[in-house]
């Protein structure tokens, strides 16, 4: 078991350093440079010899192997440096927006969960009647409801249903206050992009559950378990659903680390200063430095999650460590 | 050595039932009713896009200013956006770009993913080590991130996001048709084929690649949905498909969040349409699975 946990951590480096290698590359094939940018703004002449400082004072007049060695360097001590186009340090800038971002991501999770299990175990359970065509109706919609526009339904109906009832239309806030400060205001203004997120992400969680609860249903165990008298809901709880959460846990930890997409669409509907919103600023500023830092933060997280799925797998299944 | 040809014992030819294709199609849909219906939905955009000039009763690209935020009515079905322009004639331009950048990039994406996943199974050792650790980390890459970073290169515009949307799926499907092929490589044939001294391009492509089509059509088709998602996600964020073009991501960017409380409509039509569309795919990507994959078929 040792061994393959090594084995494993030594396995993200590569995927690491490809990432990086990809970002770095990507973001300078990207024409223009953050400086020109920065210094013209919309339009207006500007020295060139004010542009050639700021490429030497960022860093950007070296060779490319320099500039991606200093990458690196500063990735393998959590030194990210600063944005290109703030100034700030970049563990400022994203620690300001990560709070918001996180919190949505685990409400979006808990959403799913609360939705998956029990849908996607009524469905198998009862599978081919209607109710399982009903959650499996649901589930679809969700995969193919755009998160925006869930978003701006959302929004819509809130300005109906609050101008209805308060004669004054009411908007969630936009100005991010710890959940442990202001309770209501907080959830008041994460719940509504939470749920546009989590349902999509619950359809695929529920679908996951509902086929991997079909293919364990079906085994010697249960029949036996059916056969010595057991009533239905032990069955379900005791032997079924254990066995097969496995793959559901996992469609949900990978789903996790791709909500950050999900999330950058989420964010401009809500107009929510997050990270997915820094992110589309990063990159059309051509801000080299923090593209980089959330693209391997990221890439991380992915990563990461991908091996304890991994470990927890060998944990649960021998024969996996030794292949 | 023509004796023994000669002992071959006759092979009995039984002609397969002709049936008709409309009634395969009936069958079709009795066995998979939810199939079916996903057929229909993409049935419908075709017609749509494909009759597009007949159908849509307005210019989709006409502003009247004289007509702005017209609730849906008689002349109007879907009502007018902020510049006039009416919403149902968007939307039905609109299938073109919805099936153009979804069918597009997905049999491409999905194709040359074809191709690497059955030539990294064939190869094997370091070649296929080194193709996984590649594949690992595009999977790794956020979708969405990679699309912003291609629109960012190349510039906004039709092709380019079909150039964004293709890229990514180019790894998931080499990934599932890797796994089917590293099973194929096994049998007798591939190595009867190796002695008889073919070439790896023809083995790969003649052997290999017609074997693993189940899980590659399989792909495909839910390719296609999630492409159709992914256009209308870019356009919607500004970075897909330009105005005046009609699309359905872009119908919801512009007007469809300022006017949602005077002007609902604007938000609500390209929405249902973008859902319709993705539902219809993919509920036709899992009747195909079920028909090509046996084994899926019960659950």
């Amino acid at each position: 078991m040792y061994q393959y946990i090594v084995k494993r951590l030594l396995l993200m480096i590569p995927t690491l350093l490809g990432a990086a290698l990809l970002v770095f590359v990507l973001m300078r094939l990207i024409p223009g440079d953050v400086c020109v940018l920065r210094m013209v703004g919309g339009a207006g002449y500007v020295d060139p010899k004010a542009i050639e400082q700021c490429r030497i004072d960022l860093g950007l007049n070296r060779t490319y192997v320099i500039q991606f060695l200093d990458f690196i360097w500063g990735f393998i001590r959590f030194d990210l440096g600063n944005s290109m186009w703030t100034g700030r340090p970049i563990v400022e800038e994203i620690s300001l927006r990560f709070e918001l971002s996180l919190q949505i991501a685990l409400m979006a999770t808990l959403t799913a969960i609360l939705l998956a299990i029990p849908l996607g175990t009524i469905s198998a359970v009862k599978q081919n009647t209607w109710i399982d065509y009903a959650v499996r109706g649901f589930s679809i919609a969700g995969i193919a409801m755009p998160s925006f526009w869930l978003g701006i339904l959302i929004i819509l109906g809130l300005l109906i249903t609050t101008k209805g009832l308060f004669g004054s239309p009411w908007m969630p806030p936009i100005k991010y206050v710890p959940l442990w400060v202001d309770p209501l205001y907080n959830l008041s203004m994460t719940i509504f992009p939470a749920l546009a997120t989590g349902y999509r992400y619950s359809a695929v969680a529920t679908r996951m559950t509902r086929s991997a609860l079909l293919e364990v249903l079906r085994e010697d165990y249960v029949r036996t378990a059916r056969a010595k008298g057991l009533i239905q809901k032990l069955i379900i709880r005791r032997h079924a659903l254990k066995n097969a959460l496995l793959p559901v846990v996992t469609i949900i930890g990978i789903e996790f680390a791709f909500l950050m997409g999900g999330l950058v669409v989420t964010e401009q509907v809500f107009n929510l200063n997050g990270l997915g919103k820094l992110f589309v600023a990063s990159v059309t500023n051509h801000d080299y430095a923090m593209t980089q830092a959330l693209v391997m933060l990221v890439v991380a997280i992915f990563v990461f999650t991908n091996f304890v799925v991994d470990i927890i797998y060998a944990w649960l299944d021998p024969r996996i460590r030794y292949r | 050595m023509s004796a023994v040809a000669d002992v071959r014992p006759e092979i009995e030819v039984v002609e397969r039932p002709k049936t008709g294709l409309l009634l395969r199609m009936l069958q079709f849909s009795i066995r998979n009713p939810l199939g079916a219906a996903g057929a229909l939905v993409i049935v419908i955009m075709f017609v749509m896009a494909l009759l597009a000039d007949f159908i849509a009763p307005y210019d989709p690209v006409a502003n009247a200013f004289d007509r702005l935020h017209q609730p849906p009515s008689a002349e109007n079905w879907f009502g007018t956006d902020q510049f006039g322009r009416d919403v149902f004639s968007r939307i039905v331009y609109g299938a073109r770009t919805a099936l153009l950048v979804g069918f597009v990039s997905s049999v491409v994406g999905a194709t040359i993913g074809l191709v690497l996943g059955v030539a990294s199974a064939y190869f094997g050792g370091r070649v296929d080590l080194i193709f996984q650790r590649v594949l690992d980390i595009f999977m790794a890459f956020p979708l969405i991130i990679m699309a912003l970073a291609v629109i960012a290169i190349f510039g906004t515009g039709a092709q380019n996001v079909i150039i964004a949307i293709t890229i990514p799926f180019i790894p998931r499907c080499a990934r599932v048709v890797r796994s089917a092929a590293l099973s194929i490589r096994e049998l007798p044939y591939i190595d009867a084929a190796r002695a008889n001294g073919f070439s790896h391009s023809r083995i790969i492509l003649r052997h290999m690649v017609p074997n693993v089509m189940a899980p590659f059509l399989i792909m495909i088709t839910a390719f296609v949905g999630q492409a159709i998602l992914l256009e209308a996600s870019l356009s919607y964020l500004g970075l897909g498909v330009q105005e005046p073009t009609p699309a359905w991501g872009l119908m919801l960017q512009g007007g469809a969040e300022e006017y949602a409380e005077s002007a609902p409509w604007i938000a609500i039509f390209p929405g249902i349409a973008i859902s319709l569309a993705v539902f219809g795919f993919s509920l036709f990507g899992d009747a195909v699975r079920d028909e090509l994959d046996p084994k899926l078929r019960s659950q």
